[in-house]
């Protein structure tokens, strides 16, 4: 599959009066056409900042360095100018809270219709009917009823609805959804993700769901990254992750997810707290927390490596040595 | 996931296929801008409509009147050179001024000073104080604190020494008191719309705005300026009654109109001095000043209430 986004040796620091913080560690990642990349991880593992900076959005006091590819076009040494052209257009977000991230005294086919007419140069009459046309699409009922309601006249699913119709607008190629599910309701969330999946076969898109809920990566996600005190410590394909994760950490994050069909007394957690960015421990970040930490953890990072089951993980720990 | 759906989809990119009628329809009405709207909003508010249409009719008044009255206001009637109370048969139908000038022509000419300068200085501060605010509170950096600094410099310089230099250089100039208030004006203003912005500026809907390609003057423009125009309309409507009252202050020290020219404030300050003898003097153009302050306070708490869209 040749990947539409390539991220490579990314790296995000932020300026702090503390000192600098570097939430993005050399993270490498790429997306398919038709593929969905979940990224997982706690807050603050810079899961979110990976793509604030892909679509230049980071804070002024953030840097970033590394390459982000879309089709051949870097993103990150493009000016505001040329990074406008793209953004909306071939490469669109949508935002965790649909209730804040709707311009309040703007009608919804008015927002709509901006994105189409920034970007194509379409007359207004156009941009209100494919904004119609999307709304219809993203099954918001009485769609041309809504057109001229305000943002607050709608509830918080149909403004997701909303937000994920104006990041369609231009049928990009690459979707982030940074927690789309996170503000809604779990009935609401599930229609989300249908509608996810639905725009992810159809719409051929690449997307990248960023969660850190592991339930929403299973039901639409391929391919899953884990990420941990801002570097990536397991990718792999969603079945094989699920199935028998290798890191330590993923481990432990499916351990804690609540299951229907095991009758616990009290819910499994990862022990400690995530470090903090600004002292980081040595050797893998993880190993104050790790079950099966050595002095070899302590001493020396370990780097992402393919296993044998193809999956990659960032650990020196190994199950099957271990057994013998 | 329906089949349906995804049958569909291999077809091209539609989801689902939105019937043509319903295009055709969306098409046809338009969609109302935040302005129509907020007009037909304000347009079911009595008290903001009873003032509109008071102001039109004052404005009308005052700059079309005084083809229809029979004095003019510089004219002094030499037959009279006193304040003389109303008379039909001279043609003084409020009476005279104290120089025997007719007050109904002179109220009139006060007001289409006042309401120029209540209108003019007031959106010259308008239009620089929101461009200036919206810019330095959104750009940042360096930018604001340039700008800012400007902003702090102007309110350091004392008004009057500011407009006595502006009349040295520039001469005594009808026009240019309407400038001279309104870049005094700007700078609370400015003020006032960067902290607005500061506190907009980090809402999701404006990273959401940025991250679908929207350039900083678009945001600005279309997603900052129409959400500050509320806080922005109540100001205004506090800026006219003050830049009028400042009009008759800067009159009264001789900077603004000059005699024998009037305004509104001159009126009532020249009334004030006869009240006891010549109420008329002084109650007339404050009756005239007062109902326009009152209306223009109406009409800006109903243009508030129209903009906001939850407020329908």
């Amino acid at each position: 599959m040749t990947s539409v986004l390539e991220i490579e040796n990314l790296s995000v620091s932020f300026t702090t009066p503390d000192g600098d913080v570097e939430a993005v560690t050399d993270v490498s990642l790429s997306v398919g056409a038709g593929e969905c990349l979940g990224l997982v991880g706690e807050s603050g593992s810079g899961k979110s900042q990976t793509f604030m900076a892909a679509m230049g959005l980071l804070a002024e006091n953030g840097t970033a360095s590394g390459h982000i590819r879309l089709d051949g076009i870097d993103l990150l040494s493009a000016d505001e100018k040329k990074l406008n052209t793209v953004r909306g257009d071939r490469i669109a977000m949508i935002f965790q809270d649909p209730m804040t991230s709707l311009t309040p005294h703007m009608k919804v086919g008015r927002q709509l219709a901006e994105v189409i007419i920034e970007h194509q140069g379409v007359d207004k009459e156009t941009g209100r009917r494919r904004a119609l046309d999307m709304l219809d699409r993203v099954h918001i009922p009485e769609a041309e009823r809504r057109l001229d309601m305000y943002p607050h006249e709608l509830s918080g699913g149909l403004r997701q609805r909303v937000m994920i119709a104006m990041a369609l607008m231009c049928e990009p190629e690459v979707i982030i959804a940074d927690e789309p599910t996170t503000a809604l309701d779990v009935t609401v969330q599930a229609q989300i993700l249908d509608l996810l999946m639905e725009v992810k076969v159809n719409l051929g898109a690449a997307i990248v769901l960023i969660t850190h809920d592991l339930g929403v990566i299973a039901g639409l996600a391929d391919r899953v990254a884990v990420m941990y005190a801002g570097r990536i410590v397991e990718q792999g394909s969603v079945a094989d992750t699920f199935a028998s994760p290798v890191h330590p950490y993923t481990q432990g994050l499916l351990a804690c997810t609540p299951r229907l069909d095991v009758e616990t007394e009290a819910l499994e957690t990862i022990s400690g707290q995530p470090p903090n960015l600004q002292s980081l421990p040595t050797g893998c970040s993880f190993h104050p927390r790790c079950p099966h930490v050595f002095e070899r953890c302590q001493a020396e990072r370990p780097l992402l490596e393919r296993t044998p089951s193809g999956q990659s993980k960032a650990c020196f720990f190994n199950a099957a040595e271990a057994a013998e | 996931m329906s089949d349906a759906h995804m049958s569909e989809g291999r077809s091209g990119a539609n989801l689902s296929v939105p019937n043509a009628d319903a295009l055709d329809k969306a098409a046809d009405v338009e969609g109302r801008s935040l302005w129509q709207d907020a007009f037909r909003r304000l347009q079911t508010n009595r008290a903001a409509m009873v003032s509109a249409i008071v102001l039109i009719v004052m404005a009308f008044v005052c700059f079309v009147g005084p083809v229809l009255v029979p004095w003019s206001y510089e004219e002094i009637d030499w037959d009279i050179l006193e304040a003389a109370p109303p008379n039909f048969d001279t043609g003084h139908y409020l009476g005279t001024d104290s120089l025997g000038r007719d007050l109904l022509a002179r109220i009139l000419q006060g007001g289409q000073v006042s309401f120029l300068v209540g209108i003019l200085a007031t959106s010259v501060a308008l239009v620089v104080g929101v461009t200036v605010g919206a810019t330095a509170g959104f750009m940042g950096g360096r930018v604001d604190q340039i700008l800012m600094r400007f902003v702090d410099v102007m309110y350091a310089v004392p008004l009057m020494f500011f407009i006595i230099i502006l009349m040295v250089v520039f001469g005594r100039n009808f026009y240019l008191m309407f400038l001279a208030i309104g870049f005094v004006e700007w700078l609370t203003m400015s003020r006032i719309v960067r902290g607005q912005t500061l506190t907009l500026k980090n809402k999701e809907f404006i990273e959401a705005a940025r991250a679908s390609g929207g350039s900083t003057a678009g945001i600005i423009a279309r997603h900052i300026i129409p959400n500050v125009l509320g806080v922005v309309i109540v100001y205004v409507t506090l800026t006219i009654p003050q830049v009028i009252l400042l009009e008759s202050f800067l009159s009264f020290l001789g900077l603004g109109v000059q005699p024998p020219m009037t305004s509104w404030g001159a009126l009532i300050a020249e009334g004030a001095q006869e009240m006891e003898i010549t109420p008329r003097t002084l109650i007339l153009p404050a009756v005239c000043l007062s109902t326009t302050l009152f209306c223009f306070n109406f009409l800006g708490d109903g243009l508030r209430d129209a903009l906001d869209p939850k407020d329908r």
